[in-house]
């Protein structure tokens, strides 16, 4: 093998908490350059305007505000040694590993690295794609949008509000405009349950009297100029509104916090292999994707619940971009057996995909998934191999709002290596 | 305010009528309601160059839609926006179509047309491989092409303006100002201007315009709203435009891919009572689907990353000429009983494409009123402002270090940067608002709708024109984004 000179060890494009800790563990696995480029004034991505607390309980068994969060990791990457290139676009990443970046400093300009690790996060999904009827007003935002409007430039996008979707950021939301003398009228949600967690529910709406209306959906916007009213009407099974239950509501904005897509432009570009369901790539235990050297993690693969699962998503990938980038130094890539991890019984989608069972003899794998539907009873998280049950766990209740999750050890690593594939099962 | 000519209407007929007339030494001034030129049906619209098969032989809107089609490369050179000659197709579906082909065939050898060709249905199923199965055949039309709607009309302006035109936008007419059945001005909201000649070309309104001098009483527009999804760039792409063939509801739904890489699919076809009703509807957007569906089973309505509506400014106007039975066409004539007026009205589909030629015609009118003498140092050529996404790294970098803000990426769907924005901001017509900056440099057109951008943008305007956030608008008055600081007590 050629010995190539490169710019860096390991480039992380993002320095959301999934590039933040892919970048430490890229270091702490023995890596001497390892950059990572953000489009942002700060590292710490989403996390900087999410001023409220619940991060940190699972990895700091803290209750953090989102940047607190954000600096612990931000912290242990500058002392580490971790190299930031900030206020940067990157534009392109090729398959030789070259990353073309732009900014107002240094201009265009190409870097090159032995492994890349993309932690682009996610964006929100937009008014158009969810097809919202009526005028084109100002006054129609998503829910992140406004977020950094009030928690990053101290002004408020509007006096009253209703916000369609039950996400997390916009409940968060409707919390943190009331708190600034907002008025949040309701939060309309099409499904027939709550798309974010249960604590935002009862934080964020029930403790300030903001109505939540299930089944309900925003059937046409009014006003010319600015938001005037909308139209809120009851649907049906097939969520279309049915007539005669349509209401107005006056109100000069709608925030929208209808869902999170995987900011994939970049990876897809490149040619990483994507997974329709999930919107992100598929991977295998270690966030590899098909092309060798090109890793991801974070809410780029899948949109998470809890930011402490993304940071630990980032850990793997970054350990797994550091073997690789020194691997290729000495000349050492190989192909590992891969066995594929489907979907089962009430499951919408697992992560990763595939396993490397080899990787069991060093690492327990944890495998995330999301339900299709609420069951609230208690249930059984399990995994099979044909006939054979493989892993198990039981839970008290799943909803699709959270994300559920069971982990393979070492100790089922020979009923795998048998397996053509298992198949993950919530009931 | 005195001066020679006054243009009401800063749409792309408009404007294209002040630049034909900044040729000559006049003092023309052209006034614009909204906050920035090409904000009616200039701005949602099928952004098409017509070949002119389409319209009824004999009509206006048939000799000016082959007149103007041939107009529009010299156009697009000097004015240096966006138009590519990409040709359409006309798809006959089924046995059944496949007369009406040659109808089409027909009429536009009878408009002058040229290059039309009938093509079988292997021929565009090879050509258009995402066509139906069922096709039967197609009209190829060559002369038929895209262009970018928002840049001609921008450019036009501009170049009216370098050649001394001048443009309030902002200002909205009111009534005429008659005397001894002459116009010699216009009441605007912003006071009166004094002029010798009065051009109307005020798009939807063009009639109650033309009622607020006596004109044609009888003459009535009724808008016809049509709804449009622009489809993800990443999923779905079409090089090239295709027709149905047309019902009596018009040309039908089409689909066609921007000069900026956007496949649109449209438009829905409703009158409607309201002249500001841009509305999307359920229906439309379903309409939309089910119809391109005849050309294109494989579409699919979650490909929508963004909708939008305009206008078309539907009027009864019969044919001047005798012998066609035709009750929707173009006026573009002296007004009959009052002296200084000019109308442009019922600008309609094929519109854009005739607008070039509708402002030669208005200046030939107006060599009839008035004496125009040619300036000497008439430019025509206006050149676009960079945009570094279109350029080569070294070009790119080169810009970059003349101007660092063209470093810095503000809308990273649609990779556009500060530079831009802020020149744009800057431009001889400034583009003062979140939608006149969208328009004009593509930013927050692209998946995420402005999710990154909008916060950013507004920052950017507040900071340039120096004035608060607060005041910072979507589209002018009425529409600010931002409504007061935190930690304040509301109101």
């Amino acid at each position: 093998m050629i010995m190539r000179k490169t710019d860096y060890d390991v480039i992380v494009v993002g320095g959301g908490p999934a590039g933040l800790a892919a970048a430490i563990s890229a270091k702490k696995e023995g890596c001497d350059r390892v950059l990572i480029v953000d489009r942002d004034v700060e590292p710490g991505g989403i996390l900087l305007q999410c001023v409220h607390n619940g991060f940190g309980l699972d990895t700091f068994k803290e209750d953090l505000p989102g940047p607190s969060y954000a600096q612990r990791y931000i912290d242990k990457a500058r002392s580490c040694g971790v190299e930031f290139l900030l206020n940067t676009m990157v534009l392109e990443v090729h398959t030789d590993f070259t990353v073309v970046v732009t900014n107002d400093l240094s201009g265009v300009r190409y870097l090159t690295a032995k492994s890349i690790v993309f932690t682009m996060g996610c964006r929100e999904r937009s008014r158009a794609q969810i097809r919202v009827p009526g005028s084109r007003p100002a006054g129609v935002y998503t829910a992140g949008t406004a977020q950094r409007w009030v928690n990053i430039d101290g002004i408020m996008p509007g006096k009253k509000f209703v916000i369609l979707g039950s996400g997390d950021i916009g409940m968060i939301m409707a919390r943190r405009l009331t708190l600034e003398g907002a008025k949040v009228d309701r939060v309309v949600e099409i499904m027939p349950y709550l798309s974010g967690l249960s604590r935002n529910l009862v934080q964020c709406l029930q403790d300030y009297d903001i109505p939540l209306f299930l089944r309900h959906t925003v059937s046409r916007i009014l006003g010319k100029n600015r938001v005037e009213a909308v139209e809120i009407s009851a649907v049906d099974e097939k969520m279309q509104p049915i007539e005669g239950t349509s209401e107005i509501v006056m109100c000069d904005t709608l925030l929208l916090s209808v869902g999170l897509i995987p900011e994939n432009e970049l990876t897809r570009r490149a040619g990483v292999k994507m997974d329709p369901r999930i919107g992100g790539a598929v991977v295998d235990d270690g966030y590899g994707v098909n092309i060798p050297g090109f890793f991801v993690a974070g809410n780029v693969v899948h949109v998470y619940d809890l930011v402490d699962y993304v940071s630990q998503a980032g850990e793997i990938a970054g350990r797994s971009a550091a073997q690789f980038a020194m691997k290729l130094s000495d000349g050492k890539a190989q192909a590992e057996k891969r066995i594929p991890v489907d979907a089962g019984e009430h499951v919408r989608y697992v992560v990763p995909q595939q396993i490397r069972p080899d990787s069991l003899s060093k690492t327990p794998i944890t495998l995330q998934m999301r339900v299709t539907q609420p069951l609230e009873r208690a249930v059984e998280v399990r995994v099979v191999a044909g006939e054979t049950e493989v892993a198990k766990k039981r839970m008290a209740y799943a909803r699709p709002g959270e994300m559920v999750s069971i982990t393979l050890t070492e100790k089922m690593q020979d009923v795998i290596q048998q397996a053509e594939r298992l198949t993950v099962h919530v009931g | 305010m005195d001066c020679d000519v006054v243009i009401i209407g800063g749409g792309v007929v408009g404007c294209l009528i002040a630049r034909e007339l900044s040729r000559f030494s006049l003092k023309t001034l052209l006034i614009e309601k909204e906050s920035d030129v090409g904000s009616g049906t200039s701005a949602a619209n099928s952004a098409l160059v017509h070949a002119g098969y389409d319209p009824v032989p004999g009509t206006l809107k048939a000799s000016l839609n082959v007149r103007g089609n041939a107009m529009w490369d010299r156009l697009s050179q000097e004015l240096d926006f966006d138009f590519k000659r990409c040709g359409d197709y006309v798809v006959a579906i089924g046995e059944d179509e496949l007369p009406a082909l040659q109808t089409l065939l027909d009429q536009g050898i009878k408009n002058g047309v040229q290059g039309l060709e009938l093509i079988s249905a292997e021929e565009i199923k090879q050509r258009v491989p995402q066509i139906n199965p069922e096709a039967s055949g197609a009209l190829f039309a060559p002369t038929a092409g895209v262009c970018d709607t928002f840049g001609v009309t921008v450019a036009a302006a501009e170049n009216a303006l370098a050649n001394g035109v001048e443009i309030l936008l902002d200002t909205a007419f009111e009534d005429f100002l008659i005397k001894d059945n002459n116009v010699y001005g216009i009441r605007t909201n912003r006071g009166d201007i004094h002029c010798k000649v009065v051009i109307n070309a005020a798009g939807v309104y063009a009639d109650d315009v033309m009622h607020k001098a006596g004109c044609r009483p009888e003459f009535k527009i009724t808008p016809r709203r049509g709804e449009y999804c622009i489809l993800d760039p990443e999923i779905f792409t079409i090089d090239t435009v295709l027709f149905p063939v047309p019902s009596n509801k018009g040309k039908g739904v089409l689909v066609f891919t921007t000069t900026h890489g956007n496949t649109v699919i449209g438009p829905t076809s409703e009158f409607v009572h309201d002249k500001e009703d841009k509305e999307i509807t359920p229906t439309g957007q379903a309409y939309l689907f089910e119809n391109m569906k005849k050309l294109i089973p494989s579409i699919d309505l979650r490909w929508t990353i963004a909708t939008f509506a305009g206008l078309r400014a539907a009027g009864n106007a019969v044919c001047l000429n005798p012998k066609v039975d035709y009750h929707a066409d173009f006026i573009v004539e002296k007004a009959a009983n009052v002296g200084g007026l000019i109308h442009c009205a019922g600008i309609e589909s094929p519109g854009l494409t005739s607008a070039p030629a509708i402002a030669e015609r208005v200046a030939a009118l107006l060599q009839e009123m008035l004496t125009l003498t040619t300036k000497p140092d008439w430019n025509p050529i206006r050149k676009r402002r960079p945009s570094p996404k279109h350029l080569s790294f070294e070009a790119r970098k080169a810009l970059i270090e003349k101007d660092h803000r063209y470093g810095r990426i503000v809308c990273r769907c649609e990779g556009v940067t500060e530079g831009e924005i802020v020149a744009e901001i800057h431009a001889p017509l400034p583009a003062k608002t979140y939608d006149a900056i969208k328009r004009r440099t593509w930013t927050g057109t692209g998946r995420c709708q402005g999710g990154f951008d909008m916060t950013r943008v507004v920052e950017i305007l507040a900071r340039e024109l120096g004035v608060s956030p607060f005041e910072v608008t979507k589209k002018g008055a009425g529409s600010a984004f931002v409504c007061r600081k935190t930690k304040m007590e509301a109101e």
